[in-house]
């Protein structure tokens, strides 16, 4: 018989809120998902009102405010604040994005701030991230070549071959993408995931490596690759800029032509 | 406290980190190592590093101009065997990078492109785009995946170095994820936390950059070489402090100020065409172009913006298809947060907190003078950037040295030294740090801020030991220092919580940063000239008879400032002489 009972932690309750300080004119709502297990209770959205006028531009700039100056114990990962350590990812009105790279006037009334879906909590805007890593390493992402070469030189690549590496190369391993993707929030334990296998695309398009055929054996299978569903969620939500959901599908057309 | 025991144990996971775990596994496969990181994998702020990495690998170039450019942008202060260590590995370091798959961007003939930098007679800054960092470390990432000896503990925090018998023995490191402290017993450590820029207000170094590394190395008694050098970039943007690669220049960008003049020809640069040009105008070093700043601010010739004064970054005239193709992040980075498209508009900029030159002091085999300890990367001072670090030089140390950390410790992980005694005392010495962190979530604990005390120590690096120092302004800032360690005694942490209490590390970060800062300012204040990046407004020479030297900073007892000593630099071929730029440059 279906079970209807929903997981432990699932239902949110309604959080403190912290009110804007007196007199400030130019306030905006960010409710924000808290949930510390230490408490023993169902996590919950606190709401703190910030003034704009005192405080940076993007949502990151307002989560450290609140951790500066109002409530010290919200927790999230934050490191470069520029888009490139991939650090604070999360879900920020409904889309996983950075939050150093969003600006907070691109969101209408309250902002609402979550981790990245589908992935255990560890606490407040934390996800646990060991899957995806683990997921990373069994895609062997290193250079794999036999072809002796001379410790004084380079491998030799051309721009043109350089280029093909354009698109993939980029990707920061912030997981929005994979967290993203219904069919990974599914299949999480078998599915690959977009995020890695952008980075088997990587290796796949690289014209110095020589494992190519190992690395689409160990790609086709029903779960590992063929559980993208071309839903197209990854492509949408890259901070980025990134078409995982493209290179997948050149991933599934080196399979297909190699049949051919 | 649970002890876990490795051959091995490697703090911080950046580049030189993972560059000494795979030294090590490539070393003996046999011994464990254990690379522990307060980040995941690829947060480590190696990522950010834009540029390139300083290498000799082209025919129209030759080590020697590598070693003179590297010590006369170090104002000779660099110990100069181990420069020429430095520039002979290089190359070496840069071609196995690329084996183990680096994507670097390339020349038609199918080698690896390099561009100018500041400072540099020839270029040779290799460059993967403008996310060179970047790519490095996402290579040495995927590279030591590879080995099943390096074995990772990903967000443990280490609080403190376990020495025991003038020894390092190992670390206590809390894991973040359940607030619980581990020992780490081991027979040699590896420090590799990079630099302590946070120790600014206004810097391009992520938020975890706040030499952990550098404070436990102190704390055990090893003096840090050097601190009062930090070197301010050129070229940050005004409010984040997000840097803008020095790409930009060598690419062809040019500086001016609110006249629309090429204002570095001003300041023993110029003349400024033809252009561009190596070692002249926008191409000069950084401290050089960080003071022209300050200058022109006095002249009042910068420009006022909402987050203090700037001057103008120019690439309008690279066009867009080389902007696109060299410098994407730098474009990405303008537009995103100072709402500039540097194709058609040009960027506001102003000088920015970027490097710490200083750090643990180090030998030729990255070896402190505490047995068993080695150091790599921005932690460490060898010292090859002297006074003043030269673009690009940073990553290939991190290479370099991080490799000659990991095999050193690896051999002395095997010798018999490394290999007696220790590993009943590990347990009891990692108790008696631990209380560093209980004490700090203790309920009758004080009423000071982490954030307020932060803020205060910021404003105090900044007002007094910054572009321009002098006795008066330091002192204030000692002064200010010791009272801002003592109120910290008193700091507060709300969050109990054992599970991911980022506030409690930021209580310890606080605190290391705090010593750090001590540290900066009193060698800053001993040091009567001005040398590369650290100028004297009331010592305006620089002064080889008493100070070229190391200084070395010893820390005191308990809250006693540190004591300054002074260490021989080492002058193997170049003798001192005059730095020069612009069109007599050689």
């Amino acid at each position: 018989m279906a079970e209807f009972t929903l997981p432990p932690n699932s239902r949110v309750k309604e959080g403190k809120t912290f009110k804007a300080p007196a007199g400030a004119k130019n306030v905006k709502a960010f409710k924000i998902y808290r949930y510390d297990p230490d408490l023993g209770e169902n996590p919950r959205v606190d709401t703190f009102e910030i003034d704009l006028d005192d405080c940076g531009p993007m949502v990151l700039d307002a989560l450290l405010k609140i951790k500066n100056e109002v409530d010290s114990t919200l927790t999230l990962r934050r490191s470069c604040r520029e888009g490139i350590c991939g650090s604070c990812s999360m879900n920020i009105d409904g889309g996983n994005t950075l939050a150093c790279l969003k600006p907070i006037d691109e969101v209408d009334g309250a902002v609402n701030v979550y981790p990245l879906p589908h992935m255990p909590v560890v606490k407040d805007l934390v996800p646990d991230l060991t899957t995806v890593y683990a997921q990373y390493r069994s895609i062997e992402p290193w250079m794999k070549a036999d072809t002796a070469v001379s410790a004084n030189k380079e491998r030799p690549q051309s721009p043109e071959e350089r280029a093909e590496l354009d698109g993939l190369w980029e990707c920061i391993l912030c997981f929005c993408c994979t967290t993203s993707c219904p069919s990974y929030w599914w299949n999480g334990d078998r599915y690959l995931g977009p995020a890695i296998l952008l980075q088997a695309a990587r290796w796949i398009n690289d014209s110095r490596d020589e494992a190519t055929g190992e690395r689409l054996d160990q790609l086709e299978d029903p779960f590992r690759l063929y559980r993208c569903h071309t839903i197209m969620n990854c492509t949408n939500t890259c901070p980025k800029g990134l078409n995982p959901a493209k290179a997948i599908a050149d991933i599934k057309q080196k399979l297909a032509e190699r049949v051919l | 406290m649970d002890v876990i025991k490795t051959d091995v144990a490697i703090v911080g996971a950046g580049g030189a980190g993972l560059r000494a775990a795979i030294a090590c596994a490539e070393a003996d496969p046999s011994l464990n190592v254990a690379l522990i990181s307060k980040v995941l994998p690829m947060r480590s702020h190696t990522v950010a590093a834009e540029g390139g990495a300083a290498a000799v690998i082209k025919e129209n170039d030759s080590l020697e101009n590598h070693f003179n450019d590297t010590v006369s942008g170090g104002d000779w202060l660099c110990d100069q065997d181990i420069v020429e260590l430095f520039v002979n590995e290089a190359p070496k370091e840069m071609m196995r990078l690329e084996h183990w798959g680096c994507p670097f961007s390339r020349d038609p003939d199918g080698r690896i492109a390099v561009r100018p930098f500041g400072g540099m007679k020839v270029e040779r800054t290799c460059y993967a785009a403008d996310k060179t960092g970047f790519h490095l470390l996402h290579t040495l990432f995927q590279t030591s995946m590879k080995f099943p000896s390096v074995k990772r503990y990903d967000e443990f925090f280490t609080v403190d170095l376990i020495v025991e018998d003038g020894r390092a023995r190992g670390v206590v490191a809390m894991e973040i994820r359940t607030g619980k402290l581990f020992a780490f017993a081991a027979k040699a450590v590896i420090i590799c936390t990079g630099g302590a820029g946070r120790v600014f207000p206004f810097t391009t170094n992520g938020a975890i950059k706040t030499g952990d590394g550098m404070a436990m190395a102190y704390r055990a008694g090893v003096p840090l070489k050097d601190m009062e050098f930090v070197q301010y970039h050129p070229t940050g943007l005004p409010g984040t402090g997000i840097l803008l690669t020095e790409g930009c220049r060598g690419e062809g960008g040019i500086m001016v100020n609110k006249d629309g003049y090429r204002y570095l020809q001003d300041y023993n640069l110029g003349p400024p065409d033809p252009w561009p040009r190596k070692k002249a105008m926008e191409l000069g070093p950084r401290d050089r172009l960080s003071q022209a700043f300050w200058h022109e601010q006095q002249k009042g010739r910068t420009i006022k913006g909402p987050y203090g004064d700037v001057v103008h970054l120019d690439l309008r005239h690279l066009g867009e298809e080389k902007i696109n193709e060299r410098l994407p992040f730098v474009r990405m980075l303008a537009k995103s947060y100072v709402g500039v498209d540097p194709v058609t508009d040009p960027v506001p900029v102003r000088p920015v907190i970027h490097y710490t030159m200083g750090g643990i002091d180090c030998d030729i085999d990255a070896a402190t003078p505490l047995p068993g300890l080695y150091t790599a990367g921005e932690a460490s001072c060898l010292s090859i950037n002297g006074a003043n670090r030269l673009g690009s030089n940073s990553l290939t140390e991190l290479l370099v040295f991080g490799r000659r950390a990991g095999e050193h410790a690896a051999a002395f992980a095997r010798s018999t030294e490394g290999r007696t005694g220790g590993e009943k005392s590990v347990a009891g010495a990692a108790d008696a740090l631990a209380g560093r962190v209980t004490d700090l979530l203790d309920e009758r604990h004080g009423t000071e801020s982490i954030a307020g005390l932060r803020k205060e120590m910021t404003a105090t690096m900044e007002s007094g030991c910054g572009i321009y120092r002098s006795e008066d302004t330091l002192k204030e800032t000692t002064a200010k220092l010791a009272e801002l360690r003592e109120r910290y005694q008193r700091v507060h942490v709300t969050d109990k919580s054992r599970v991911f209490n980022t506030e409690l590390m930021h209580a310890i970060e606080l605190g290391n940063m705090l010593e750090l800062a001590e540290a900066m300012a009193h060698s800053a204040l001993e040091r009567k000239e001005s040398r590369g990046a650290h100028q004297r407004l009331d010592h305006t020479a620089r002064d080889d008879a008493n100070y070229l030297t190391h200084s070395m900073a010893v820390r005191g007892d308990g809250l006693e400032a540190p004591r300054i000593e002074y260490k021989d630099v080492v002058i193997t071929k170049s003798q001192p002489a005059e730095r020069v730029y612009g069109g007599e440059a050689k």
